[in-house]
């Protein structure tokens, strides 16, 4: 096994799309290091792109915000404005793990990973976040819910990787919130993760919204029904309800030894729910 | 400082026990020097591994290591054919009864592999990635036999058989069929039909337990070394290099004196290191290779491969009268012993009900194999695990005849004289004590919110005593070494010294303690059983005493006068009147700097199997939240009060206390070995086998209680063990008043609580 | 197999080894430099033990590659006290006794220091949930979260 830190995408591109034993791209390194450990994976080389610049930086742009792939939550958690315009995805990303493991951790990892349980995933989906993705036929954008095409799998190509991520304009009066269910208070995988993300008008009446489950599915879930069940009401019982219902009814999610099906279906309702109030909230004081 | 005949301290002028001094050992401890199992390293060294069974139960038809032996950088490889075959026997070991035909076959299978991770074969190559791929060369053919895990299932008539020549022991008659049901036992005393007869109330109940590992951070690691001439010595983390000793050299059909064993630090036990799994094979490796071997576990295989403690199916019923009168209980045990025989069954079933005064009482426990690793103790082996059945249905009775926990408890306490469940008349004991200060703590009075309860449970454990010795050496500038064999676990180290320079009268600091190994100090039972402070400490006393007389002798040669007429004080020689002379005090720097002179060089020494280990007693107090949408149980507020007897060290009684309590928070809520449908374990790591975080718990408020143990001389009572005994009942009985659910089944996972809010039971 | 040279420094020293391209940073530690200070408790992140600063972070040492520490910065438990003098933390968990058998100590005490040299004033919760990778078994937590209180009080210079 080779381990190279390329300077630049195309450098990383290129070594990718080279290697015939497999590579793989090695960022926060929390979920492949335990792979490898694990004899998970055997890649022929390891490709570090923690020495690309741009994968490093949080820039504001178009009034929007593009993450390098490879930032540590930590980073994403003391960027003042990315915090104060996307609360919901810094605390997706600021759940993954430990203190240790937000040292190192990236949402370029996490996303490619393609864990039905992913934290950061939702939030970004909710925040509907756009991937810029490098490879040998130049850059192309994918929706951050179409990068992973089941667990463990992603749509990307031989030499390709994620690059960024880039959150839209935030509109006035919108806000984002993240929760997860864990049985401990840390340091566990997700059961169940709802992210929600609306806009209110003047009134208070959502005007946009946006409802993504985490580990109820084999994909990360947007639920266009859980939103319906938000625009246009303010959050009172009856869309409460309704949206509670359109969660448990959009599950998938299977036994293991983390949850039941009965258990993750219940407590999809009760997170959305939850998230949606902090979300509604957010988007009235900002 | 001096003791009377019989053995408790004068009057209260004790000058260091009872203080917070810093422990000997911390620096090392908070700077990384020292050295646990997997820190030391020798010349030369060579690293094992060991290859693992896929199959939860198999015939091992053939095994052909030719491959592996050949691939170079392999220095050697060995299998159960290099270990003598060893009858069945039983030999008594502390608290444990063992057999090492069985011992020998967890340590490396034979005819049959009995669970997924038991150990097949072990390799010793130049690097871990040689000794992987050597593995991976190793050809197993086995025949994959029908398995069974569950206690229940396992005692089926029909269960997937482990052992033929299994017939249940303790049964009349003698069973003529083999079965997975090693042994009966039973304790009672009394008429339990009358019992029930004359109760008013009766609660009758079924617990289950799941399997739970002591979670010790630190996996198990060993160095051994064989040269040519057939000298052993293996380093090795343990709770006895002793035991290790006996084993390894029964294991492998040496003789005890080739064999050394060195105790590393240790990063945690609880129990779970009182037994060999690397020590055995890697000095076979080395025995073939003669380069020193290190073998350290994976987490993967700590929870695959070494013992956690049992689960069980627990059945109590408990008759009172309607004025709180207990006048029958009964409970019946079944508990997982693993692979092989040897589950904790009978402390199981002495201790279930020891906290109480019962004229009729009734324990019945099966110890029965199921396809898992073997089981290993964990801290009050056996007792956790009946005492949260017992301490659950007692509240209920409680609950039934309107009368509060602790007064229920208080009405049928044990106290001195009462003539326990188990056997044995209590002498002074501290339950009661313990009783009262919960029930005057304030957090027994705090106010509790909406979805919130409140849980009260006891617990009880024996202690032992043992085999312990001891020396103190005076240095020539009177400064002095303490050094015995008990492994430190905890900072007993910290208890010795101050037991030594409480005697001799000098600075804690001027006195350094050792632990040393096999072949340096006298025979010493492990670290375990709570008997440390007490025995070792009982050792390192008389150790200090014996010096102390020398002392006297010396001081009385100098002076040319009788050694009647010397007493030792403040750590100096003074004639003990003034008909006796008019001397200068010696201080133990003047007498030692005259050994030579005197009649060479001062050393105490003592060797005991200490007697009377003083029982103790803790009742807890527990807070929980429910959330009723997730089934999450949050612990917001704990006490645990225990009687230590006379704590040595008040700090390190209040971690052992604390610690406990959190273990058995985590057995509680969260903790449980999770099979597949193969037979195979499924949480084998810190992130699905899940232990509290720091995050998880409140502070725990550890109140010690001293009644003293009459038979020690400053009154210790073993104190690591008796802290697990009430948190799972604690908490089972703080949902019940938050939900009004009886959860039963541990752990109150939130699947299961929500399950239960929202279907009822 | 393929080694790749790396240069570091290490608790201010500098140090420059051939490392295997598998092994961890926690590997190259404990082997090749004999810093045994830090300890492997699970190798998957999920414990803590093997905890030091990486570039100013706190991590686990187990999650990265001894070749990823090119040209970094790595702080270890044996450089936390300065000469003869612990540093606070590592004196105040003595005197309060916030260790048993002391096998996650080293790595409690490069999170704690990393937590007070960047919120000198935090509270309880505050403290639990930064600690929350390093699991300990013995001591239920509670007087190593007392210890890691008392040391941010005394180095704010406030009464405890």
């Amino acid at each position: 096994m080779r381990y190279q830190a390329p300077g630049t995408i195309d450098e990383a591109v290129a070594v990718l799309a080279a290697a015939n034993g497999g590579a793989q791209v090695l960022a926060g390194g929390t979920d492949l290091l335990v792979q490898l450990r694990a004899g998970m994976i055997g890649p022929e080389v390891i490709v570090d792109i923690k020495r690309i610049p741009e994968l490093r930086a949080i820039a504001v742009e178009n009034d929007g915000f593009r993450i390098g792939a490879a930032v540590a939550g930590a980073e994403m958690g003391e960027h003042a404005a990315l915090k104060a315009s996307w609360p919901g995805v810094v605390e997706a990303m600021e759940l993954i793990g430990s203190t240790q493991i937000q040292g190192r951790a990236t949402p370029g990892g996490n996303l490619c990973n393609a864990s039905p349980a992913a934290d950061c995933v939702p939030a970004m989906l909710a925040a509907s976040a756009m991937c810029t993705i490098a490879g040998p036929t130049g850059r192309r954008d994918l929706s951050v819910g179409d990068v992973a095409t089941g667990p463990g799998q992603t749509a990307l190509g031989k030499g390709e990787f994620v690059v960024d991520f880039r959150l839209p304009e935030r509109p006035p009066r919108s806000g984002d919130a993240y929760l997860r269910f864990i049985p401990r208070t840390e340091m566990d995988i997700a059961v169940v993760g709802a992210g929600v993300n609306v806009t209110l008008d003047n009134d208070g009446v959502c005007t946009a919204a946006r409802v993504v489950l985490g580990a109820v599915a084999p994909r990360i879930l947007l639920v266009p029904e859980a939103a319906a069940a938000l625009v246009g009401a303010r959050l009172d019982d009856d869309a409460l309800g309704r949206l509670d219902a359109a969660c448990r009814a959009a599950c998938r999610p299977i036994d293991d030894k983390r949850g039941t099906i009965v258990y993750r279906t219940k407590v999809s309702g009760v997170l959305a729910c939850r998230a949606a109030a902090i979300a509604f909230e957010r988007a009235r004081t900002s | 400082m001096t003791t009377n005949g019989n053995g408790s301290t004068q009057g209260n002028g004790l000058k260091w026990v009872g203080k917070r001094t810093i422990r000997p050992d911390g620096v090392d401890k908070v700077t990384g020097r020292a050295q646990f199992g997997a820190d030391f390293t020798l010349p030369g060294m060579i690293v094992g591994q060991v290859l693992r069974s896929p199959h939860a139960h198999a015939n091992i038809r053939s095994i052909k290591t030719d491959k592996a032996e050949a691939l170079p950088g392999v220095k050697a490889v060995v299998t159960s054919a290099d270990f003598p075959e060893l009858p069945s026997t039983f030999e008594a070991a502390g608290e444990v009864m063992l057999n090492f035909r069985d011992m020998s076959c967890n340590v490396l299978a034979r005819k049959k592999v009995l669970y997924h991770g038991h150990a097949v074969a072990a390799v010793a190559a130049t690097s871990v990635a040689v000794a992987d791929q050597a593995l991976a060369l190793i050809e197993v053919d086995y025949e994959i036999l029908p398995h069974v895990i569950d206690v229940i299932e396992a005692m089926a008539p029909d269960a997937p058989l482990l052992h033929d020549d299994m017939f249940t022991i303790g049964v009349e008659p003698t069973p003529d069929k083999p079965s997975n049901i090693a042994k009966r036992v039973e304790y009672g005393l009394g008429d339990i039909e009358a019992g029930f007869k004359a109760a008013d109330v009766v609660v009758e109940r079924e617990f289950t337990t799941k399997a739970v590992h002591q979670g010790y951070i630190e996996p198990h690691a060993a160095v051994a070394t064989a040269s040519e001439d057939g000298q052993c010595h293996i380093w090795c983390s343990t709770q006895g290099q002793f035991v290790v000793r006996a084993y390894v050299s029964k294991l492998l059909g040496l003789e005890i004196s080739q064999l050394r064993v060195t105790p590393s630090e240790i990063g945690g036990g609880f129990g779970g290191k009182t037994v060999v799994y690397l020590e055995p094979l890697a000095l076979a490796l080395s025995l073939k290779c003669h380069r020193p071997v290190k073998m350290v576990m994976s987490r993967e295989e700590v929870f695959q491969a070494s013992g956690p403690t049992s689960g069980a199916h627990v059945w109590v019923k408990v008759g009172a009268t309607k004025d709180g009168r207990i006048t029958a209980a009964e409970a019946v045990l079944k508990y997982q012993a693993g692979a092989v025989q040897g589950s904790p069954i009978m402390p199981g079933c002495m201790c279930a009900f020891a906290p109480y005064d019962l004229e009729n009482v009734k324990v019945v426990g099966f110890d029965v194999v199921s396809n898992r690793p073997k089981v290993a103790a964990y801290r009050a082996p056996g007792a956790p695990i009946s005492e949260f059945g017992v301490e659950c249905v007692i509240d209920e009775v409680a609950n039934k005849i309107g009368m509060d926990a602790i007064a229920f408890r208080e009405k049928n306490a044990a106290r001195e004289g009462t003539h326990a469940a188990y056997g044995p008349r209590f002498g002074p004991v501290g339950y009661t004590e313990t009783l009262r200060v919960a029930k005057e703590h304030p957090h027994y009075h705090a106010p509790l919110g909406p979805n919130q309860g409140r849980g009260v449970a006891s617990g009880f454990w024996f202690n032992i005593g043992g085999d312990s010795s001891a020396a103190l050496h005076i240095n020539e500038d009177g400064t002095a070494t303490v050094i015995s064999g008990c492994p430190d676990i905890g900072g007993s180290r910290a208890s010795l010294v101050i037991m030594a320079a409480e005697i001799l009268g000098i600075d804690v600091d001027r006195v350094r303690p050792i632990i040393a190994d096999t072949s340096s100090i006298g025979y010493s039972f492990l670290t375990g059983g709570s008997r440390v402070t007490f025995a070792t400490g009982m050792a390192v006393i008389q150790a200090a005493e014996d010096v102390v007389r020398q002392l006297r002798e010396r001081a009385a040669m100098i002076w040319e006068i009788d050694v009647e007429a010397v007493v030792w004080e403040n750590g100096e020689a003074r004639p003990s009147g003034s008909n006796a002379g008019e001397f200068d005090p010696l201080s133990l720097g003047d007498i030692a700097a005259k050994a030579g002179k005197t009649g060479g060089p001062i050393n105490g020494h003592a060797s005991l199997n200490a007697q009377g280990a003083g029982p103790a007693f803790g009742t807890h107090i527990c807070d929980v939240e429910v959330d009723k949408e997730t089934g999450r149980v949050t612990v917001l507020r704990y006490t645990a009060v225990q009687d230590a007897g006379k704590a040595i060290h008040p700090s390190y009684v209040e971690g052992q206390i604390q610690g406990g309590a959190v273990q058995g928070i985590g057995w509680a809520l969260n903790e449980e070995y999770i099979y597949d449908e193969k037979g195979r374990l499924e949480n084998a790591g810190f992130l699905d086998y899940r232990i509290p975080v720091a995050s998880d718990m409140p502070m725990i408020d550890a109140v010690i209680v001293e009644v003293p143990n009459p038979k020690h001389p400053f009154g210790v009572r073993g104190v690591g063990e008796v802290p697990l005994c009430p948190p799972m009942a604690a908490v089972a009985n703080a949902v019940a008043a938050a939900t009004g659910l009886r959860m039963a089944d541990l752990p109150i996972s939130p699947p299961k609580l929500l399950e239960a809010i929202d279907n009822g039971l | 197999m393929v080694k790749t040279h790396v240069t570091m420094t290490v608790n201010g020293e500098a140090a420059e080894l051939l490392c295997d391209t598998r092994a961890t940073l926690l590997d190259v530690l404990r082997d090749e430099l004999d810093l045994t200070g830090s300890k492997e408790g699970c190798s998957s992140g999920d414990c803590g033990a093997c905890s030091v600063m990486l570039d100013d972070r706190l991590v686990c040492s187990c999650l990265v590659l001894g070749a990823e520490a090119e040209g970094c910065a790595i702080e270890t438990i044996e450089g936390m006290a300065d000469d003869d003098r612990l540093h606070p933390l590592q004196q105040t968990f003595l005197e309060e006794a916030a260790l048993q058998c002391g096998i996650c100590t080293p790595g409690f005490l490069v999170a704690a220091k990393a937590l007070l040299d960047r919120h000198p004033d935090p509270t309880e919760t505050e403290v639990r949930y930064w600690l929350a990778g390093n699991l300990c078994r013995c001591t239920g937590y509670d007087k190593i979260v007392r210890a890691v209180m008392l040391t941010a009080a005394d180095m704010r210079g406030e009464p405890r």
